[in-house]
This record gives structure tokens, C-alpha cells and sequence, in this order.
């Protein structure tokens, strides 16, 4: 691929991610990583203190399906609906064919009886290798800004 | 003259049913910081590991009143309030900070030794002898207020009461032994965050010691068929139950063996874990508890689920909005493995956690269903009306009873006992 190409990939690669996410397509989230593909969420400071807790951590795609299970099946919470808006998209390395990604990111929460409100806001650094020419999470690191969370969270971001 | 609180009316035995009012009211909210917050109550701030040298400092809140930890040059830990006698400034702005030789306010550089006495005031003498305070401005008079701190187990507490018990007697025979299992080692804070809540602190409060909502409103465990076998459990309370433990103790023999068997069939089966290395455990605590929510009269909670350790610190953000502050803890001797444990297990807990993520929003539908009938009341009889301990874990609300012994012991002036 070429190097446009491989940015063009990218790009989609976010994008699909953000409209699954967003179009309540959870059970593809998984499908977006590669088999040893890991999944973390955690506030700017504790990522700055060096701290590994945050507010989701999936060491595999599985505990990703196990999460959709268990928010389709078991976990109960007033629906809501997100809007990923996605940006300044910077492709800062390339080791071995792992692309590491930067990108901004706001997500604006909509609740059942109508409340809209930025949910959060970061960015991501993720590690991005091609696989059968498609491009897949290795590690998707989102860093949220705000170390508080309005309510609860279930969608992944 | 009698105040909001005292014009409200407890229908039921004492503690069997709460006023709606209660959760909503602003004059009540005021007087709750005043008589509870600001009152008897010991309200906890912070580790001490968090202040681990003298000047290093970590803000918090008593009730809403903003607050500072900060290690004295004598290796002691002072809680100020956080702020300035001059016009009422923060002075700390940063949530956090190290090695600070004195406090200072930025707005006008009035400066603070570290236990909050008033070190200088900027142009105290005036320039050029004009200005300047007045001659007889005492410096002595007019320090940070400095609350009555005390610590057990490396956590620190402070009270705006010079006459409440000591902190070890306030949480008392019954209670210390658990905190004291739970965080009474070296501990490392591994991850904080925090949740905003829309429901009166109450809410959560009652929520944390409803033991009987656990297995109906939490599915995640149920669902994934996930077994915690038990031999036994029960509710602990302090005193007239202003502080409580719910707990289980697993069978231990009995429940590695299910574990093992819950882990072959993983796969097998839609309701199994895809990875159950989310649930990985190892036995930690000799005693075998497997699970153990206490609270401390008023707002503060100790955890231990399975192997996932924390405190918690519900902050009243005014009548119909609460922040709960979460520490996540491990400890200095886990092994990377136990650590990695501990990371996976967080996924249980917390704003997004699998098994508890209800706990954030319940509170709110409370909140929005009870607003709008303030004459109203719930009922809290499961399990009798009284504060009794008991042996059973699942059928009583006696906790939540006991929380509302304490409140009504403060609001009521009974407090001190």
C-alpha cells in the first residue's frame, strides 16, 4: 500500500469504529481488534501518575463480547446514544507494521427523555497493524480528559 | 425557632420509612452539612500514603466545604480548610502537589505554614508607610482552620468536633478489624476516578447498605452464571448501626472446585465468559471472606470484591447531585500477577463496572420518581422496622435502618451518645 493508502485505511478503520459504536452495533466492537487485540480507558491523570486502573480495561476481544453480552443481557441502564466526533488524526509511527495513531476525540451522550451533553473528551493512541489488508486495533488507549464520569458508562469509546 | 428539618415528619417506627422531603430539600441539605459534616461525624479525606513526604499536600471535601491534607515538617498529616482567611480564596489550586515549603494564596501572596498558621501578609507594613494593616492585626488570629485529624489503618479522617469520640472509638470494635483487613497494609493506590451522580448523597448511601437489592438489581454474576458458593455472610453493625459490614464467606474447597469447572465450560456456551480470565481470583484473605461492603457513618466505604479493593467517598454536591471519589487499591508486596488480577477485576467495579454500574443510576430514577410527592415516604421494613444484627444478608434493609439511626442522631442532637 501506499503511504496515502495506508492513512486512507486508517481513517476508515476510525470511522467504521465511531458509526458501529454509534449505530448500536455493539456486537461488531470486538470484530474491530485483532485476536490478541487489548481495549483500555483511562483518565488522563492516572495515566500520568504512571496509574494502570482505569474505567475499562479488555485484555481481549473476548472480555470486549462478554462485555456487549452482559450490557444486552444482564446490565440495566437508561438508553442513551452516542455521537463520536473524531479529529486531528496524526500517524506518528510505523515499527514493523504497527502504526501508532493519535486522534482526538468527543463523545456527546444523548439520553431517552432527550438530554444531550458532551460525555467525554481525549484522545486515543492506538496501535494499528494490517491484517488480510485490513486494518486492525492492536491496542486502542483511550486517554479521557476528565477523570469523572456523569452517572455511568457502558458504550466503549 | 424550629428549622426545616425539624417540621419533617417520620412516619413509620423511627426508622422504618423515609420522608421523600429528605432527599430533595435545600434548607435540609444546609443543615445537614452543619450538623452531620460539620458536626459529630468523622468525614475521611484521604490515605496517608497520598501525602508521602512533609509539604506534599492532596485536596478533598468535608461535606462541601473544600479541604487539604498536607504533611506537617513534623511528619504529621494536618486537614485545613482550604482556604484563605483573608477573602476567602482556595489556596490550593492544584488537586495535588509536592514539597511545598508553606501554603500560599495566590490572590494576594498571604502565606501559610503547614499546619495553617498565618506565616505573612504580603505589604503587611504598607510601602512607603502608607497602607498596611492596622497595628493591631494578629497574625496569630487568623491561620487556615485546621480540623481535628486523626487516622486508623492509614486513612485519614477529620471532624469539626472537638468533643466526638477519638476516630479509633468512632468506628468502634465491631467495624475496625475489617478496615483494618481490608487496608491495613502497605497500600498503593493503583487508579482513582470518580462518578457524578444525580441523586441526593443519601441515595447512594442507602444503596451501599441494601443488601438486598444485590442479586435482584446486579445481574452480571447471575446471568453469566458465574456460582459464589457461601457458607456463610451476614450484616455487622456498629453501635445504633451508623457504620455497617455486609459480608460472605466463600467455601473455599468447594468454590475453587466450581471455579475450575465454571472455566472448562467457558466457551461452551453463550452465558459463559468468552474470557474468564476477567473473574481470575486468588485466595488473599486467610479468613476466606470473599466479599465485604462496609460503610462509616456518613459517607465513606470500604470494599473488598474478591480481590478488587477500594474505598469510596460519597461528596454531597448539593440536594439533588453527589460525587462518589473512588480509590483503587492494591499492594506494595503483589506479585505481578496478583496486580494484573486486581486490573482485570476493576472491571467489575466502578463508573462502567459489569457488576455494579446499576449502583450509579438507581439513585437518579429515585431521585426523579420521589420529587415531585415531597408528603411521601418509603418503606424500609424488610427485615423488621428495628437495628438489629442479622444473619441473613439478602432479605433485611437493617443497614439502611442503622444509616438512618446515625443521620437522625445527628440532625436530632443525639449524637455523642
Amino acid at each position: 500500500m501506499t503511504r496515502e493508502e495506508t492513512r486512507r485505511a486508517i481513517e476508515d478503520l476510525l470511522a467504521d469504529y465511531a458509526h458501529a459504536i454509534d449505530d448500536d452495533r455493539l456486537e461488531e466492537w470486538p470484530s474491530f481488534f485483532t485476536a490478541d487485540g487489548t481495549y483500555t480507558i483511562i483518565p488522563r491523570e492516572n495515566q500520568a501518575k504512571g496509574q494502570v486502573v482505569g474505567i475499562m480495561n479488555c485484555t481481549s476481544p473476548g472480555m470486549m463480547r462478554d462485555r456487549v453480552l452482559a450490557y444486552r443481557r444482564a446490565n440495566i441502564y437508561e438508553p442513551h446514544w452516542y455521537r463520536h466526533l473524531v479529529s486531528a488524526l496524526r500517524i506518528v509511527d510505523e515499527t514493523a507494521g504497527v502504526y501508532t495513531v493519535w486522534s482526538g476525540y468527543a463523545v456527546i451522550r444523548t439520553m431517552q427523555e432527550g438530554d444531550i451533553a458532551v460525555f467525554s473528551s481525549g484522545k486515543c493512541i492506538d496501535r494499528v497493524v494490517f491484517e488480510a489488508g485490513k486494518a486492525r486495533f492492536k491496542e486502542r488507549l483511550v486517554i479521557c480528559d476528565s477523570a469523572r464520569i456523569d452517572t455511568l458508562i457502558v458504550l466503549p469509546i | 425557632m424550629a428549622t426545616a428539618y425539624d417540621r419533617i415528619v417520620w412516619p413509620g417506627e423511627g426508622v422504618s420509612a423515609v420522608p421523600y422531603q429528605i432527599y430533595t430539600d435545600p434548607t435540609v441539605y444546609a443543615e445537614e452539612q452543619a450538623r452531620i459534616f460539620r458536626g459529630p461525624a468523622w468525614s475521611f479525606v484521604g490515605l496517608e500514603q497520598e501525602v508521602p513526604q512533609p509539604g506534599d499536600f492532596k485536596t478533598n471535601y468535608v461535606g462541601d466545604t473544600p479541604v487539604v491534607m498536607v504533611r506537617g515538617r513534623d511528619g504529621r498529616i494536618n486537614v485545613l480548610v482550604n482556604r484563605c482567611a483573608h477573602r476567602g480564596n482556595l489556596v490550593c489550586i492544584q488537586k495535588e502537589g509536592k514539597n511545598l515549603e508553606r501554603l500560599t494564596c495566590v490572590y494576594h501572596n498571604w502565606t501559610y505554614d503547614l499546619d495553617g498558621a498565618l506565616n505573612s501578609v504580603a505589604f503587611r507594613r504598607g510601602l512607603n508607610n502608607k497602607g498596611g494593616m492596622p497595628d493591631d492585626f494578629d497574625m496569630s488570629k487568623h491561620g487556615m482552620r485546621r480540623l481535628r485529624s486523626e487516622s486508623f489503618a492509614g486513612l485519614v479522617f477529620a471532624t469539626y468536633s472537638p468533643s466526638a469520640p477519638s476516630l479509633f472509638d468512632y468506628i468502634g470494635a465491631e467495624m475496625r478489624p475489617n478496615v483494618e483487613r481490608v487496608v491495613g497494609r502497605r497500600m498503593k493506590v493503583i487508579g482513582t476516578y470518580s462518578q457524578y451522580m444525580p441523586n441526593n448523597w443519601k441515595l447512594y448511601m442507602e444503596n451501599v447498605r441494601d443488601s438486598y437489592h444485590a442479586s435482584l438489581l446486579h445481574l452480571f454474576q447471575a446471568t453469566f452464571r458465574i456460582n459464589r458458593l457461601s457458607m456463610d455472610g451476614g450484616i455487622k453493625l456498629s453501635d445504633r448501626g451508623w457504620h455497617h459490614i455486609s459480608y460472605s464467606i466463600g467455601a473455599t474447597d468447594r468454590e475453587e472446585e466450581q471455579y475450575a469447572a465454571d472455566k472448562l465450560r467457558a466457551v461452551d456456551d453463550e452465558y459463559r465468559l468468552a474470557d474468564p480470565s476477567l473473574i481470575d481470583k486468588w485466595a488473599e484473605f486467610s479468613c476466606g471472606t470473599t466479599l465485604a461492603i462496609q460503610s462509616i457513618f456518613p459517607n465513606f466505604v470500604v470494599q473488598q470484591i474478591s480481590n478488587s479493593l477500594a474505598v469510596r467517598l460519597c461528596l454531597p454536591r448539593g440536594p439533588e447531585a453527589c460525587e462518589l471519589m473512588w480509590w483503587v487499591l492494591g499492594t506494595e508486596d503483589d506479585t505481578p500477577a496478583q496486580h494484573a488480577i486486581r486490573v482485570r477485576q476493576s472491571n467489575m467495579v466502578g463508573p462502567g463496572g459489569l457488576i455494579s454500574m446499576e449502583d450509579g443510576v438507581v439513585g437518579g430514577w429515585v431521585q426523579r420518581g420521589t420529587r415531585g410527592d415531597r408528603d411521601k415516604a418509603t418503606i424500609l421494613e424488610m427485615g423488621g422496622r428495628t437495628v438489629e444484627p442479622s444473619r441473613d444478608s439478602r432479605a433485611t434493609e437493617v443497614s439502611i435502618r442503622g444509616f438512618w439511626n446515625g443521620y437522625r442522631d445527628c440532625m436530632e442532637g443525639r449524637a455523642g451518645r
